[in-house]
């Protein structure tokens, strides 16, 4: 691959790690600060549904998940496996939409 | 008081053999193997010339760790008096202690390693204050003797021998840093999967730089300036 596109991977990797690190300290503190009280899944539910900010933040969160997790995927398979090449790109795609699915999905469920 | 040490004979392959070297105080590991060849086995072979840190040739391994020989005291690197000494890791052996260098230096040429002016004789000097934060930048790293121990150090060129490796992208930084230099295809020379980006900063070379330079503070500064100028559209 190209010096450019691996330059525009870097910068990516560090885009989504940005977001990832607000993302990531939001998700837990909420998780903590919700179960405290006791509430019931029921209740976070009542909380979540229809809730469009939350929307907003989960799919970001996972959107940043989808391209942070194959671009740090990379270098592994690179270094670890000697997987190279067009292949490995390939696979790495494929995972990425892999994460999109699952977390847009869950977030659906939660949201929807 | 007698050492033992356990040297590596041979090439790519070989094994250890085993010498059993006089102790005496202020003794460097450049002493036990110049003893080993001097009086124990005139075929050993190994690369020195300065004797005081200054020329960098004479780095080998010793007890697993990078280091210029001249420089190691017996003292602070022997375990239970023995002593372990290979040639640098990441280089091919040329035989026992020798390690073949070209690819070290072969990278720095393709880091884009040697000064490109922008100016000629005739013109007026360039003026880079002491204190800018440019000279500064460059100066944190200008020192490199090129002895290979950060080469040797790093784990990334280990698993991927195409990258170019701490010395030569910290000497690509001394340069992408200096305003009077023009070659503006070096930041695409150092970037990408063989370059900076493949960096994972274990700090490793930093660790290990005799010079105490850190390169990845410069691999840092060279991520940057390739994002900057990807972002300008100047990549």
């Amino acid at each position: 691959m190209s010096y450019r596109a691996d330059t525009v991977l870097w910068i990516a990797q560090r885009a989504s790690a940005a977001v990832l690190a607000v993302s990531v300290t939001v998700h837990l503190v909420t998780i903590v600060f919700a179960v405290r009280g006791g509430l019931t899944a029921a209740e976070i539910f009542a909380r979540t549904r229809g809730s469009i900010g939350w929307l907003a933040f989960y799919m970001v969160f996972v959107l940043a998940v989808a391209v942070h997790a194959p671009i740090g995927l990379r270098p592994v398979m690179t270094e670890w496996l000697g997987w190279r090449g067009r292949s490995r790109d390939l696979v790495l795609v494929l995972f990425g939409a892999l994460l999109v699915w699952m977390g847009a999905r869950a977030v659906l469920v939660v949201f929807g | 008081m007698m050492l033992k040490v356990h040297v590596w004979r041979g090439g790519a392959e070989g094994g250890l053999q085993t010498f059993e070297v006089p102790r005496y105080p202020s003794q460097t590991v450049l002493d036990v193997v110049t003893h080993i060849q001097r009086k124990l086995d005139p075929t050993l072979a190994y690369r020195y010339a300065c004797r005081v840190g200054m020329c960098g040739s004479c780095a080998m391994t010793v007890n697993g760790v990078p280091r210029w020989t001249c420089r190691t005291h017996v003292d602070k690197v022997a375990r239970a008096d023995r002593l372990e000494i290979r040639p640098l890791r990441n280089l091919p052996v040329i035989r026992d202690l020798v390690t073949d260098m070209r690819m070290f230096f072969d990278k720095w040429e393709r880091a884009g390693g040697h000064f490109e002016a922008t100016s000629t004789k005739t013109d007026d000097f360039a003026r880079v204050a002491p204190d800018s934060a440019e000279r500064q930048a460059i100066d944190a790293g200008i020192e490199c003797i090129g002895c290979g121990v950060c080469y040797a150090a790093c784990d990334v060129v280990s698993w991927n021998p195409d990258y170019l490796g701490p010395a030569a992208l910290n000497r690509a930084w001394t340069l992408v840093a200096d305003s009077r230099d023009g070659n503006d295809k070096r930041l695409q020379a150092v970037a990408g999967d063989a370059g900076c980006h493949s960096c994972h900063t274990h700090l490793s070379c930093t660790e290990r730089c005799p010079k105490h330079i850190s390169p990845t503070a410069g691999i840092a500064g060279l991520k940057r300036a390739v994002a900057k100028a990807a972002m300008e559209g100047k990549l």
